[in-house]
């Protein structure tokens, strides 16, 4: 088991003859996610990847044919929104958008349409998700991870390897690694994949890496409160962030209130999650947390 | 991207909404004509000179004046262009007044708030208004919420008119005010739309004394991600309001924030890099700057990234702490040493290295003979290069 995607998810890739869109569609394929299309509008009927990817004119003719049900986005933030709401449109249930800088009042429109069509979007701007040893269906190099019990969930891409790293060095492996995005509006938050990894048996432990910005970290860690029965370990990046300065992430500024990083990791302590002050610490912390449970 | 009131008002302007109207001047020597051009166009002895700076606060930190006669508007706008305002949201440092806004007055019956945002929990766009304008909307906030309505917009059907007439009802207003609002606050919801704005907020909002309702001020802060379909309102973006260091690294694709401390910092991705500098500081260091160097760590970049953290002369030691995803950490390694060698660096640097190709990029730096020091995990990083910037 696993959370959102496994072997058995068949893939389109929107956007698969852009730069971005080859080179990753080439290092999931290489990693042995099951890619079943492409989509680019102009360019159906034609292969690419070796041939080893039929390419269709749009995401309804790729599921057509193809049964493909998760989609993956690499089209530029001009018209990843519209992106998101074709696939949505076509039926497909799992779209991760890896596309950075969509603007905030397209998103805001796409999460509401994903939302009522049922459709769970991941992102935009986040480094996707992985279930190790059977689909990669983002960015992040699957080499650094090792098949386990833990599942992790985070805002920024390379603080999740970060903490994959840290809990491999530590013995630790990983059901599935998702990455949700730093932007402001985004389609899974971080209370929805805590839900997921609860209710997914495999999963024994999860880590939760959030940064300041937004109250997401905090409803979370409410929820999980009253929810969760596997141990968890949290860590908040920006305790040194000025306020009112946007730190890189469109969503991580400190605008008053309850989204500072101190703020929100005395939250996650009174919930009972395991707060790792120092980021080397994330590790350890879940190695004893696992220990103890 | 933030704008100035001047920049606006005119958008505001543009979706009919009436606003407190005038000129702008940058140089002494236009002072004297710009204040007579807005009492003959505006039909007013009275004026308002206002300091056009990107922070909030202006009037509190006497960058407002009411003028009633000319000598009076010649005094304050001599005064006010070329002063360093301090606010609430300046800093200590202030930020030098290079444009000044003439504008006509006002007789003010009662003063409101307006503001649009995004409400991040819910997912919508909300629209704020209170009775209690003028003032600094958080105090009202923290101590009379109940004075502060609030309606959230439905993304698919945007504002209706009957949540413009809830909130007009709010504020108090009846007659041809109520009407006039409600007309503005559905205007001021276009224009938030068409624009892509992350916030546009008025106060006040005003009632004059005669009946009129009039937009007195103008906040309105842009999406930097939605500027590609705005090229005009792009072109408004005035460099003088933002740190040179940040637009330098702008340029090379890089996310640069200064901060107040000795240990510089070089970092892929905003998540790591915040946390780099959070573990600087555990380790009893002070972060001076934020740098993201993005997806793309090539040897340009690497130079970039030192000589913009180099420029900031409290620098005395640089961190470079990359996880190589799709980056490869070898390529990082051979950018740091080509960078170390051209520049001849005269701080020490530490360098972490993991994820792709590392061992490869270890084996890079230990041989390329550049004084470097190598680092193994955050911690040790961290350690290293605060006791480098200690001197020990």
């Amino acid at each position: 088991m696993s959370i959102l995607v496994n072997k058995d998810s068949k893939i389109v890739v929107q956007g698969i003859t852009g730069s971005e869109g080859q080179f990753h569609a080439g290092q999931m394929l290489d990693y042995g996610t099951n890619i079943v299309a492409g989509v680019t509008p102009g360019k159906g009927g034609q292969k690419t990847l070796d041939d080893r990817v039929p390419i269709f004119n749009s995401v309804e003719e790729a599921v057509e044919q193809t049964g493909a049900d998760t989609s993956i986005i690499f089209v530029p933030p001009p018209f990843a929104a519209e992106a998101v709401i074709e696939a949505s449109f076509a039926g497909i249930k799992v779209v991760v958008c890896i596309t950075e800088g969509v603007p905030v009042h397209d998103m805001v429109k796409v999460k509401k349409v994903v939302d009522q069509n049922g459709t769970r979007l991941v992102g935009p701007n986040c480094p996707g998700i992985i279930t190790v040893d059977e689909c990669k269906l983002g960015i992040m190099p699957g080499f650094i991870c090792k098949k386990g019990n833990i599942g992790v969930i985070s805002k920024s891409g390379t603080l999740t390897y970060e903490a994959i790293d840290q809990l491999v060095n530590v013995g630790l492996g990983q059901t599935t690694a998702i990455g949700i995005g730093g932007d402001p509006i985004i389609g899974t938050t971080m209370k929805d994949c805590i839900e997921l990894f609860e209710a997914d048996p495999e999963t024994k432990g999860i880590v939760v890496i959030g940064e300041i910005g937004g109250q997401m970290e905090i409803e979370a860690a409410r929820w999980a409160k009253d929810n969760v029965t596997k141990p968890m370990v949290g860590f908040i990046a920006g305790q040194t962030a000025p306020p009112g300065r946007r730190m890189g992430h469109a969503g991580a500024i400190v605008s008053g209130g309850d989204d500072t990083a101190e703020a929100k990791m005395r939250i996650l302590g009174e919930c009972g999650i395991a707060v790792a002050e120092s980021v080397a610490d994330i590790g350890d912390l879940m190695k004893a947390a696992m220990e103890k449970f | 991207m933030k704008i100035h009131e001047y920049q606006g008002k005119k958008l505001f302007a543009d979706f009919g909404m009436p606003v407190q109207d005038g000129y702008i001047f940058d140089k002494t020597e236009d002072a004297e004509s710009t204040i007579k051009k807005v009492q003959q166009d505006f039909n007013t002895e009275d004026v308002v000179v206002k300091a056009q700076i990107h922070a909030g606060g202006r009037g509190k930190g006497g960058g407002v004046k009411y003028s009633p006669n000319f000598d009076k508007a010649l005094e304050n706008a001599q005064h006010i262009l070329g002063m360093n305002l301090i606010t609430h949201q300046t800093g200590e440092s202030g930020q030098l007044v290079r444009k000044v806004y003439v504008t006509e007055a006002f007789d003010i019956a009662e003063e409101y708030y307006a503001a649009i945002t995004l409400d991040r929990g819910k997912g919508m766009d909300v629209f704020m208004v209170s009775s209690e304008g003028g003032v600094e909307i958080e105090k009202v906030a923290a101590e009379t919420p109940e004075k502060i309505s609030k309606v959230w917009i439905d993304p698919l059907l945007g504002m209706k008119s009957f949540q413009a007439r809830k909130l007009a009802y709010a504020l108090g207003l009846t007659g041809d005010a109520f009407k006039a609002a409600t007309k503005i606050l559905m205007q001021m919801y276009h224009a938030y739309q068409s624009i892509d704005a992350t916030i546009v907020e008025v106060n006040p909002l005003i009632l004059t004394t005669d009946g009129r309702v009039v937009v007195l001020d103008a906040k309105v802060n842009l999406d930097d991600n939605a500027l590609f379909r705005h090229k005009d309102i792009a072109a408004m973006r005035d460099l003088d309001e933002e740190d040179p260091n940040e637009v330098e690294a702008g340029k090379f694709n890089l996310n640069y924030i200064k901060l107040d401390g000795n240990v510089g910092c070089m970092v892929n991705g905003a998540g790591l890099a915040m946390a780099t500098m959070d573990i600087i500081k555990l380790a009893g260091g002070e972060p001076a700057n934020f740098l993201d160097v993005g997806g793309t760590a090539s040897a340009e970049t690497v130079k970039n990234g030192f000589r913009i953290i180099l420029s900031d002369k409290n620098v005395k030691a640089v961190l470079i702490n990359i996880f190589g995803g799709i980056v490869r950490c070898d390529r990082v390694a051979n950018g740091v040493v080509q960078a170390v060698k051209e520049m001849g660096l005269k701080v020490p640097v530490v360098v972490r290295l993991e994820g792709t190709n590392a061992k490869e990029a270890q084996t890079i730096l230990a041989e390329s003979g550049v004084d470097i020091i190598p680092a193994l995990g955050m911690k040790d990083a961290a350690q290293k290069v605060v006791n480098a910037a200690l001197g020990n």
